[in-house]
């Protein structure tokens, strides 16, 4: 059957145009998934942030830890250089590096502080993030999209205050006791606090905040000025981790 | 031309190897799509059903980045209900409990994996 | 052109199924850590890039350096670098490759690389990292078949590769410069947070990369019928010899602000590579093997009697290679996680599978090196005959 080209290049163009034809017509049947909307009830907020009172906070208490990594499965990994923590606390002098020196207040000297992702308003991690995995939410939270994360960890690089934590291993078999209500995450991604945004988005505060029961911690909009946060701000002289690189972190530490 | 024999019995070789999964299967009898079992009261499905079988990945990925890139999380389907857009909370709890009888029925007769579950934690099912 | 390939001597296949051995076992290691995760490196929440992306720093480094080549001779028309610019571009092409190799075997979820491609995030470096890498490795191929292929039929080649040679020259400087820039521009790792890292890259990259070409060359006048010459190998040993020196400068330059400043965010990576921090010195030894090799190798290439003498020139080269690759390396990637952002110190050593992953990768370069070089050689030996 002697083809030539012109009719052999319309035969192929008609059957792959035949071959688009099912999913279009499939399609028609196809549920409109643009009709969603934020949940009713949600704490809303223009601009989230947190005041941690180290005067408040209990030496050698660990509970808004334990809460945090309970609800958010996250794994005790037993060897020190695959630890996963959102939040946690360290000495005073190695959360401020710039602020130590020999006379320092004996209040302060080698406290143990909550230290967190900070939520920085201008956050290097979000700006080297190359897929957006991390990025920015209008109202001042970093967030992690853990199905878009390559594992390349160059935010892990260009966060000034190792608040990230990488997935070396697959964390499942040390979450001990899984909480269903919230995912797990897998090996090959990075991980951090998100200052629970799930359940800002049922109308809760966050884990850790309520955990606390010295009310060290304090969540708000600092955005508004009748917040607790903006109370304790305008009262108290406050000091943030890192302040001279400009990226404008979101965690208030009163000394 | 040179080396018919060999040339031609070589073509039936290949043909042969290319086709083989689909040989053996009509030669083994396939089996027929699972039976599955929800494992929850709920008797309609979040959209028509025809649609859920073919499209619940899309409308899974499309749910993924309404939650976590856009903070909606209330779903409203083609017949107004309104669903919370969770495959564990939603998906799991409300429709189909019963990932071993439900989801992975098909999922096995379908020979896909999905690593849904490598992060997400299914409800435990009872025995 | 490409047939030449298929055709070789024992000590050819020998040396190719040596590779695709390292590459067996490097590719069963990648396996073992597809399954079991990033954790089977040596790496660790403190310093989370380590052997596998030195390798790509310093690689990028030795693709660069085909510049070296192709500047004089196509530029200004050096005709003293006529017969071994292939050998640069083809050079080029095996290192890029194995910077995306050690890229992609770095990957937490590699199978979701395409992302940055489905999400091209503009103002992360590593977007453009990717970008200017792969056309680098586009250009290169492209450049170095098509003016073999014309050389082999005895004419020009064809006019539109010209644009593409003269816009090879900036890219290749541009391939260390955003390379660079994935470091310098990070607030919290004080020893990358320098303007002048970019010039770093590139001085130590025109030491590194041309003492690798002179060594190819000398191994190939030995295997093979390639004769380069001598003055083209001394002029390269020149240019290593300039770059080497300004690459150890800034250094000095490096160690200059940081001590005298005394700022303890500058000093601190720096006094745990060369003296060691809190007790912690698993790279010290290293790192003054690093400046004794490139105070040996300045010394041999300096004097114009050692330069000149092929064994001497060999172990030059080999000295300011290592050198470069310590330093360039292991030393700076670890050494800017060292000491983490809360002020502690995680050592770093990488495993034996990370070890074997990345002798795998280096397999395929050498590889892909050794194939380009053969059709290369086998086009001139046609010429010649």
């Amino acid at each position: 059957m002697p083809f030539n080209k012109r009719e052999f290049l319309k035969l192929a163009g008609l059957s792959l145009a035949g071959l688009g034809l099912p999913p279009a017509l499939r399609s028609l049947a196809e549920a409109d998934l643009s009709r969603v909307a934020p949940r009713p009830g949600a704490l809303v907020g223009k601009r989230w942030g947190m005041v941690v009172n180290l005067r408040a906070c209990r030496e050698g208490c660990n509970d808004c830890r334990v809460a945090c990594h309970r609800i958010h499965n996250v794994p005790a990994m037993p060897n020190p250089g695959h630890e996963i923590k959102w939040i946690w606390t360290e000495p005073f002098e190695n959360a401020f590096p710039g602020q130590e020196n020999l006379y320092l207040d004996q209040s302060l000297k080698g406290k143990a502080a909550p230290v967190l992702c900070n939520h920085c308003d201008n956050p290097p991690c979000v700006r080297v993030c190359p897929t957006k995995a991390t990025f920015k939410r209008p109202d001042g939270i970093v967030m992690m999209d853990y199905h878009r994360c390559i594992g390349c960890r160059y935010c892990v690089a260009g966060c000034p205050y190792g608040s990230r934590s990488f997935n070396w291993l697959d964390p499942r078999p040390y979450i001990k006791e899984p909480n269903l209500e919230f995912p797990a995450r897998t090996k090959g991604v990075v991980e951090k606090c998100t200052f629970c945004e799930e359940r800002l988005a049922k109308g809760l505060i966050p884990a850790c905040v309520e955990a606390c029961k010295d009310k060290a911690l304090v969540f708000g909009d600092l955005e508004d000025p009748g917040s607790e946060v903006r109370a304790l701000l305008g009262a108290h002289f406050s000091i943030r981790r890192k302040p001279e690189l400009g990226t404008q972190p979101q965690i208030y530490y009163l000394v | 031309m040179f080396d018919k024999a060999k040339i031609l019995a070589g073509l039936l070789l290949f043909l042969a190897i290319l086709a083989s999964p689909v040989l053996y299967n009509l030669a083994r009898g396939s089996a027929a799509p699972p039976e599955l079992k929800t494992g929850t009261e709920e008797k309609k499905c979040l959209e028509p059903t025809e649609y859920m079988r073919a499209g619940h990945m899309t409308l899974l990925n499309s749910w993924r980045d309404s939650v976590i890139r856009n903070e909606d999380r209330v779903y409203t389907a083609s017949d107004g209900r309104q669903w919370d857009m969770s495959l564990t909370q939603t998906c799991l709890v409300r429709c189909h409990s019963r990932k071993t009888e439900f989801c992975d029925k098909c999922h096995n007769y379908a020979a896909v994996t999905p690593y849904c579950w490598d992060c997400h934690l299914a409800p435990e099912e009872k025995k | 052109m490409l047939e030449k390939v298929l055709t070789g001597s024992r000590k050819y296949w020998g040396w190719l199924g040596f590779l695709a051995a390292l590459i067996g076992a490097g590719f069963f290691c990648y396996l073992w850590q597809l399954r079991d995760g990033l954790g089977i490196t040596g790496l660790s929440r403190d310093v989370s890039w380590g052997f596998y992306i030195a390798q790509f720093t310093f690689l990028v480094g030795v693709a660069a350096s085909a510049v070296m080549v192709v500047l004089p001779y196509y530029l200004h028309h050096y005709q003293l670098f006529g017969k071994i610019t292939i050998l640069g571009e083809f050079l080029a092409v095996g290192a890029v490759s194995m910077c995306g190799l050690f890229i992609f075997v770095d990957m937490g979820q590699p199978f979701r690389v395409l992302n940055i491609l489905l999400y091209p995030t503009l103002n992360s470096i590593m977007f453009w990292d990717m970008t200017v890498l792969s056309g680098y490795l586009l250009l290169n191929a492209v450049i170095g078949f098509v003016t073999l292929d014309a050389e082999s039929k005895g004419i020009a080649p064809a006019p539109w590769v010209k644009p593409l040679i003269y816009l090879s020259i900036p890219w290749a400087v541009s391939i260390h410069t955003v390379t660079a820039f994935l470091y310098a521009g990070l607030p919290g790792r004080h020893l990358w947070l320098t303007a002048i890292l970019a010039a770093r890259f590139l001085a130590s990259a025109f030491a590194s990369g041309p003492s690798l070409l002179i060594l190819l060359i000398l191994i190939l006048k030995r295997v093979s019928s390639f004769d380069a010459g001598k003055e083209p190998v001394q002029k390269l040993a020149q240019i290593v010899t300039y770059a080497m020196i300004l690459n150890v400068f800034f250094l000095g330059l490096e160690f200059f602000t940081a001590f005298y400043s005394q700022i303890p965010g500058h000093m601190a990576s720096l006094e745990y590579l060369f003296f060691g921090l809190e007790g912690h010195g698993k790279l010290v030894p290293w790192m003054w093997i690093s400046m004794i090799l490139a105070a040996l190798g300045i010394l041999l290439l300096l004097n114009p009697a050692t330069r000149r003498q092929e064994t001497l020139l060999a172990a030059a080269c080999l000295a300011v290679f290592f050198a470069a690759w310590i330093d360039k390396g292991l030393g700076l990637v670890v050494g800017g996680f060292i000491p983490s952002p809360l002020e502690k110190v995680t050592e770093y050593a990488p495993t034996a599978p990370e070890l074997l992953i990345s002798l795998g990768v280096y397999g395929i370069g050498f590889f892909i090196i050794t194939v380009l070089y053969k059709i290369a050689i086998g086009v001139r030996e046609d010429l010649a005959a």
